[in-house]
């Protein structure tokens, strides 16, 4: 027997869509400059956030975040049913640390850059399933945090390819709910991994993108939607080359959203901020879908909206092993409320 | 999709390919040329320098290489030095301040680890490959040069 909430072969439905009560977002100097700058709650000058370590740092944005988005809500902690979050570094020290700090039942989280929409589905499906009134999710991210686990010190004089991408420095902050004013979620489609053999960790756009296209595709096909059901698809961090990648396996399969295909890693910086091909990092989907997408919802520009985070499932130990990059996604269905 | 994964993997290797955008080799070796090129010509003027404060020819070349060295470290502390090597690309890698800024970047970036597990165990992450590999062939070319010569 197929689960009540199935449709098709990976999407789930939500028989009372939960709603996306408030957001909150910390952003870092570089990506405050951008030309999303206006949208963020809070931007911080100082790379080390008066903390000793960058690390520290990290997690300072994602707690002031998390307690920011809880406030809006008009809630208190004690009213979160589950703390749902995630990070790039090793054991996720940024949401344990946060999730110690503000005392809420947690599950963390890792799915690379995806670790948001993950967060997002998981809490819905908790939500509709009837195991919550409130879930607070976030996710968060550092440049120097990531450079200095998955490549070289910040400091290392070295030539970055046109490819790679610019981890973002920032937070965001999210709080779910059974009912209440604000966007919906109707559908989460859970990404399967997909790994078409990339192993350059400087290219994470090329190792994404398969999974991106996988996972949308799987939605187009469960729900039977076509493409102009949504006014905007947009991806997490899959940068210039990869949503040029994606978009072409999707053509490839006959499904064309070139009309309404946005990648956030690709929103976030303008060209002249030497960020190559874009932004990328946990922080990336989740400050600009906390901030612009979410405010743009709001505004009515957009109604239906298909979001997909996109995580490059990479190790540091992994690729010396010779081990390829494989690539997740999953994909959220946001509906103006 | 219906296609086999090796197939598939084939296609989509092709496709990134295609894609991905070419280094800027013209403007990386022209920038290559003139950084090197100026530390090369700082170290001219150094070695001028020590030799003109009587210094012999091996003396003033060592405090060369020591002054360049210590500026890399100066400019990697600055945070000046990636962005040189930004446009400076290998002209500022190869030389010695390259090995420099090697050891400065970690031993900056590792200090919160503690001075001991962090620094010390962390300086040598990117130069240490060198040194090993360097001390190995040289031992090798010395046990060759002197069984054979």
């Amino acid at each position: 027997m197929v689960a009540l909430k199935k449709i098709g072969a990976q999407t789930r439905w939500f028989q009372n869509p939960p709603v996306i009560l408030a957001c909150a977002t910390i952003v870092g100097e570089k990506e405050g400059m951008g030309p999303l700058g206006h949208t963020f709650d809070k931007i911080i000058t100082d790379s080390h956030y008066h903390e000793k370590s960058w690390e520290k740092a990290e997690q300072r944005m994602l707690q002031e975040a998390m307690q920011m988005a809880v406030e809006r809500a008009g809630l208190s902690l004690k009213d979160i049913d589950f703390m749902l979050a995630g990070d790039l570094l090793n054991q996720i020290i940024s949401a344990n640390y946060t999730a110690r700090n503000l005392e809420v039942p947690f599950i963390g989280l890792y799915g690379a850059c995806a670790t948001l929409y993950e967060s997002m589905a998981l809490g819905a499906m908790l939500i509709d399933g009837g195991f919550a009134e409130y879930v607070l999710i976030g996710a968060c991210s550092h440049y120097a945090t990531a450079e200095r686990q998955y490549r070289f010190p910040v400091e290392q004089g070295v030539q970055r390819p046109l490819y790679a991408q610019w981890t973002v420095t920032g937070a965001a902050g999210m709080v779910l709910a059974r009912q209440g004013p604000g966007p919906v979620i109707t559908h989460a489609t859970i990404g399967k991994v997909v790994d078409l053999g990339q192993q350059d960790p400087m290219n994470m756009g090329a190792a994404m993108a398969p999974a991106a296209a996988d996972t949308i595709m799987y939605h187009f096909v469960d729900t039977g939607r076509t493409t102009d059901y949504y006014d905007l698809v947009v991806t997490g961090d899959l940068g210039t080359y990869g949503k040029e990648l994606a978009q072409r396996i999707l053509i490839n399969n006959g499904y064309d959203i070139t009309s309404c295909f946005a990648d956030c890693g690709v929103l976030i910086y303008a060209p002249e901020q030497d960020a190559h091909a874009g932004g990328s990092g946990c922080a990336c989907s989740a400050v600009v879908t906390c901030g612009y997408l979410l405010q743009e919802i709001q505004k009515g520009h957009y109604r239906h909206v298909l979001g997909i985070g996109t995580g490059a499932l990479l190790s540091p130990c992994s690729s010396l092993q010779g081990e390829n990059i494989p690539g997740i996604a999953h994909a959220v269905v946001i509906e103006a409320g | 999709m219906t296609q086999p994964l090796e197939i598939r993997k084939k296609q989509y290797k092709k496709l990134v390919d295609e894609i991905k955008p070419r280094p800027p080799l013209v403007r990386n070796t022209v920038g290559a040329f003139i950084f090197g090129g100026l530390i090369a010509l700082i170290g001219q003027f150094l070695l001028n320098f020590f030799q003109g404060q009587g210094l012999s020819v091996n003396d003033a070349g060592a405090a060369t290489s020591s002054t360049l060295v210590f500026l890399a470290a100066l400019f990697t502390g600055l945070g000046i030095y990636d962005e040189i090597a930004k446009y400076g690309g290998a002209g500022t890698i190869v030389p010695i301040n390259g090995f420099a800024n090697s050891m400065v970047s970690p031993a900056m970036e590792y200090r919160t680890e503690g001075f001991v597990l962090g620094v010390g165990a962390r300086l040598f992450t990117i130069a240490g490959p060198v040194l090993v590999f360097g001390i190995l062939s040289a031992w090798l070319v010395a046990l060759l040069y002197h069984f054979f010569r």
